[in-house]
């Protein structure tokens, strides 16, 4: 049991450290859970698949009953419904419960937490506010992809953990060790503290939690760890947990008066919380009962201590590059293109109801009609329907659009050229309630590509991220379309249709695998091309050259020249090409 | 399901609750938007000032909340069927969900009945379940377009109408809606912004002080619910007998000439345009004017409320960004000398 607390592994003796640690607290989460779950909702899981994840979740199925959400789960599922087949065959109703119904006092698990569907969320969400069960979600995101769970489900779960950097010992998971439950009365608890709520309050402003439900939530989870124990008073082990669980991961900053560790900087091993087992680690004696816990002061600077152990991966690389840490979500989470369910009505076609899908009745009635004479006569008179009669309804919703745009921002023209595409981008947006369109924004400089701008409907999100665009520098015009095709195609993925629009000209002298930089445009374009998604060429040099024409040729593009290019030539290019 | 967070108990957020008191004074102001942050306690206040409000009398045992008195049809005939009994209900509180069919909202043909029994029978939705309460809608702006379409025609009607599967129902709809929405995950088309009678911005609390009473707050609310509703049991009566007060003093409150014109200025100096603004703002300030004790509008009334009115109808110039607040604050301050 204690190997597999003792993490493997090439990584140098600060991450073990810092991997033995989440490890201990993703276990520590597991008991509160399972012993005091009121008020906390439940778990966030960073992870992606893998042995570590299953052995937490073992862990987890230890204690308590866990039923897991199917893929494909709808809303009928959560809440039940008229099982169709059981009253067509009893000729009375036949009720089937949902998954919340069923699920009583364990706890509801939803693999693949990001692609859960926004109704889903939003129906888990209010069945949270209703003191519904608890809730794990998996989260298998990855950092840098634009899926991110509902963000105001996230925030109903107290517990955020992050697993995707620890490494358990081979044989441990050889032999299904998980190191559960942690020995608690190995925990030491730590003087009382006065006053706690002031001190997660504060410790929440401090890093950047605008939600005020994290302190709440940490203050409710200090609770529970107390009485895990068989405490009343909170003490400062318990809000050291509380912050390393709720507080920390949620931060979008350090707080005050500290600046960033430079990137390549491990961050220093982390204080303990309370581990079933410190044979790696006991040269680490930043023990909290040093400190005098009296003072309010103190008590803040315990829970940010202990946050400081958890904080979400990439704040602080983001913090060192100077960017502040944006918090997940937003524009990704718009409505869906879902025919069977809304929009306007198209006709009925055969198809049992469930999933979404409606029953039209009438019709489902007039088919059967013809053949009742054919049937065995049911002996109660009624109309006897079979599986093969049943008529769903059809819908069909306006497609929705995505403009994305692919500046080029190299050069000494990239200030003018940036500020006519924010303007296009903004006017588009503008016009946005009108076609559904979303804009997003790509742009390339210096030796890469970056999404400026994640797909949005928002005309003030546009604006705030927008605003301190920098130009200047090389024109890595093949990692430019190809950011920008991969933006296509992951919108594409969503249902909605892509329109890529470059504003360039034409001239690459950058490429990142050191091959001819217009070699590497002209494949880049081609591959682009290859995928069929729409897209208009701007070339705006002042004397277009064939360059630009023949990059436009290989993406299957309609290539305009606008050497005096403004906004509003853009966005009448836009439409023509989508109209 | 647990005690309610008692109206009194929370804190900040003046304009918020302000907005719903308004709203619950007088229903024709035609809902409240609500823009703002997640965890600023915006289900909180509806869902409180919902419980806050003394219990209806409906006619006992009708599906659709039909008040006694009304002459509003109602499809069971309820007041036939149960003659003059009556039934004291909490004022409904629906929580309407982003994923929310057609069918839930607005009812539809009871398949259970239709296929076991053969009954044609309406199943009541979630607007016949609103009825005289509060529907609120969290990130209207992801609910799908005809969905927010239905809802405001029906919260602008008070009746509910469906066509639909061989029915022909019509019955009382008359609720307060409160929507809540950010505007960084998509915006609103401005013609349904302008069904909505007032609108709120609600930040976060940035003060640290107001944070950690608030969570002093839950904490003691999480531990001992009864006791800590009693601890406010006072503020909450007296917020009760003031919506009380207001609800029967507002048919009497003058608006005068001046007023009128005061009005029609403001709305011209922000640039607001339609007359649903102008009317909303006049409803509003005589809703002010009814809760704060007074027999007549004043401009300081108008002025009050001049934001809550009008902030959203403003007609959105993408080149300037000066907030639609600091417009109306200046134009206010031009027009109502303080």
């Amino acid at each position: 049991m204690i190997d597999a607390l003792a993490p493997a592994g090439e990584a140098g003796v600060a991450n073990t450290a810092a991997s033995a640690t989440r490890w201990a607290l993703a276990l520590t989460a597991i008991e509160i859970i399972a012993a005091a779950p009121a008020g906390l909702g439940g778990i966030l899981l960073r992870a992606r698949p893998g042995p570590v994840r299953d052995a937490w979740a073992a862990a987890l199925g230890s204690v308590t009953r866990i039923r897991r959400l199917p893929a494909s789960a709808d809303a009928e599922a959560l809440d039940g419904g008229l099982d169709l087949t059981a009253t067509l065959a009893a000729g009375r109703p036949v009720h089937r419960p949902g998954v919340l119904a069923e699920i009583g006092d364990g706890v509801l698990l939803v693999p693949m937490a990001e692609r859960l569907s926004p109704a889903l969320a939003a129906r888990l969400a209010s069945a949270l506010d209703d003191n519904g069960p608890l809730l794990v979600l998996f989260d298998e995101s990855e950092a840098d992809s634009d899926d991110h769970v509902a963000p105001a489900l996230a925030d109903r779960l107290a517990i955020h953990l992050d697993l995707s950097d620890v490494r358990l010992s081979m044989g441990a998971l050889l032999a299904g060790e998980t190191g559960f439950p942690p020995q608690v009365d190995d925990i030491e608890p730590g003087e009382p503290v006065a006053d706690p709520g002031t001190a997660l309050a504060s410790a929440g402003v401090m890093l950047g939690i605008d939600s005020i439900r994290a302190p709440i939530q940490a203050q409710r989870l200090a609770h529970a760890h107390a009485r895990l124990d068989g405490r009343r008073a909170i003490a400062a082990g318990d809000i050291e947990i509380a912050a390393a669980l709720v507080l920390g991961p949620r931060a979008t900053r350090l707080p005050p008066g500290e600046s960033p560790p430079p990137p390549e900087e491990q961050p220093e091993a982390p204080p303990e919380p309370p581990p079933p087992s410190d044979d790696s680690s006991d040269d680490n004696n930043d023990s909290p009962d040093q400190m005098p816990p009296e003072s309010l002061a103190d008590a803040t600077d315990i829970v940010l201590d202990a946050a400081r152990t958890a904080l979400p991966p990439g704040l602080l690389d983001a913090l060192a590059n100077g960017i502040q840490m944006k918090s997940p979500g937003g524009g990704s989470s718009g409505a869906k293109l879902r025919s069977l369910t809304s929009g306007r009505p198209a006709g009925v076609r055969a198809g049992a109801p469930g999933r979404g899908a409606r029953l039209a009745l009438i019709e489902t009635i007039k088919t059967a009609a013809p053949w009742q004479k054919l049937r065995p006569q049911r002996d109660d008179g009624r109309l006897s329907i079979r599986h093969d009669d049943l008529r769903i309804r059809r819908f069909v919703a306006r497609a929705e659009s995505t403009t994305v745009f692919a500046v080029d921002a190299s050069g000494s023209a990239a200030f003018a050229r940036m500020a006519e595409a924010k303007g296009a981008v903004e006017l588009l947006l503008a016009q946005a309630y009108v076609k559904r369109a979303e804009v997003a924004l790509v742009a390339f400089r210096g030796d890469g590509a970056e999404l400026c701008l994640p797909p949005t409907r928002s005309l003030a999100r546009a604006k705030r991220e927008l605003a301190a665009l920098a130009g200047g520098g090389g024109t890595p015009l093949a990692a430019g379309l190809d950011l920008a095709r991969r933006v296509a195609e992951a919108e594409r993925h969503r249902g909605r249709t892509p329109l890529i629009v470059i504003l360039t000209d034409g001239r690459a002298n950058v490429s990142a695998s050191g091959t001819v930089p217009q070699d590497a445009a002209l494949a880049s374009a081609r591959a682009l091309g290859a995928t069929g998604i729409a897209s208009v060429f701007i070339d705006c040099s002042a004397r277009p050259r064939p360059e630009g024409a023949a990059l436009a040729a290989a993406m299957g593009s309609r290539f305009i020249a606008l050497p005096r290019m403004d906004a509003r030539a853009v966005v009448a290019a836009v439409n023509a090409v989508a109209a | 399901m647990k005690a309610p967070f008692p109206f009194s108990a929370i804190v900040g957020q003046s304009e918020m609750k302000l907005a719903l008191l308004m709203a619950a004074v007088e229903p024709r102001l035609g809902g409240v938007m609500v823009f703002g942050d997640r965890g600023t306690g915006k289900s909180t206040a509806v869902r409180a000032l919902a419980a806050l409000l003394p219990p209806m009398t409906i006619v006992a045992g009708c599906r659709y909340g039909c008040a006694p008195a009304d002459t509003t049809p109602c499809p069971d005939d309820c007041r036939k069927t149960a003659g003059k009994k009556t039934a004291h209900v909490p004022v409904p509180f629906v929580d309407l969900p982003l994923g929310a069919t057609e069918d839930r909202v607005v009812g539809s043909l009871d398949l259970e009945r239709a296929l076991a029994t053969g009954e044609k029978r309406f199943e009541p939705g979630l607007l016949a379940k609103a009825n005289r309460g509060f529907l609120y809608i969290d990130e209207i702006n992801l609910l799908e377009d005809h969905l927010v379409d239905l809802l405001l025609d029906v919260a602008v009607s008070g009746q509910n109408l469906v066509e639909r599967e061989g029915l022909s129902i019509r019955h009382a709809a008359r609720f307060i809606l409160v929507g809540s929405g950010n505007p960084e995950e998509g915006e609103l088309r401005p013609q349904l912004l302008d069904r909505f009678g007032l609108s709120v911005d609600v930040r976060t609390p940035t003060d640290l002080a107001d944070r950690i009473e608030i969570v002093k707050r839950c904490d003691r609310f999480d531990r001992d619910p009864a006791g800590f509703a009693e601890t406010y049991a006072a503020e909450e009566a007296a917020t009760l007998a003031g919506i009380a007060r207001a609800r029967k003093r507002l048919p009497d409150v003058q608006v005068s000439d001046a007023m009128l014109e005061l009005g029609s200025r403001l709305c011209q100096a922000v640039g607001a345009d339609g007359l649903r603004g102008e009317l909303t703002l006049l409803r509003a300030a005589r809703a002010t004017a009814a809760l704060a004790g007074k027999k007549t509008v004043a401009p300081a009334h108008v002025g009050a409320v001049a934001a809550l009115a009008l902030r959203h109808r403003l007609r959105r110039n993408v080149l300037d960004d000066t907030g639609s607040t600091t417009r109306i604050a200046r134009a206010v301050a031009e027009l109502i000398p303080a």
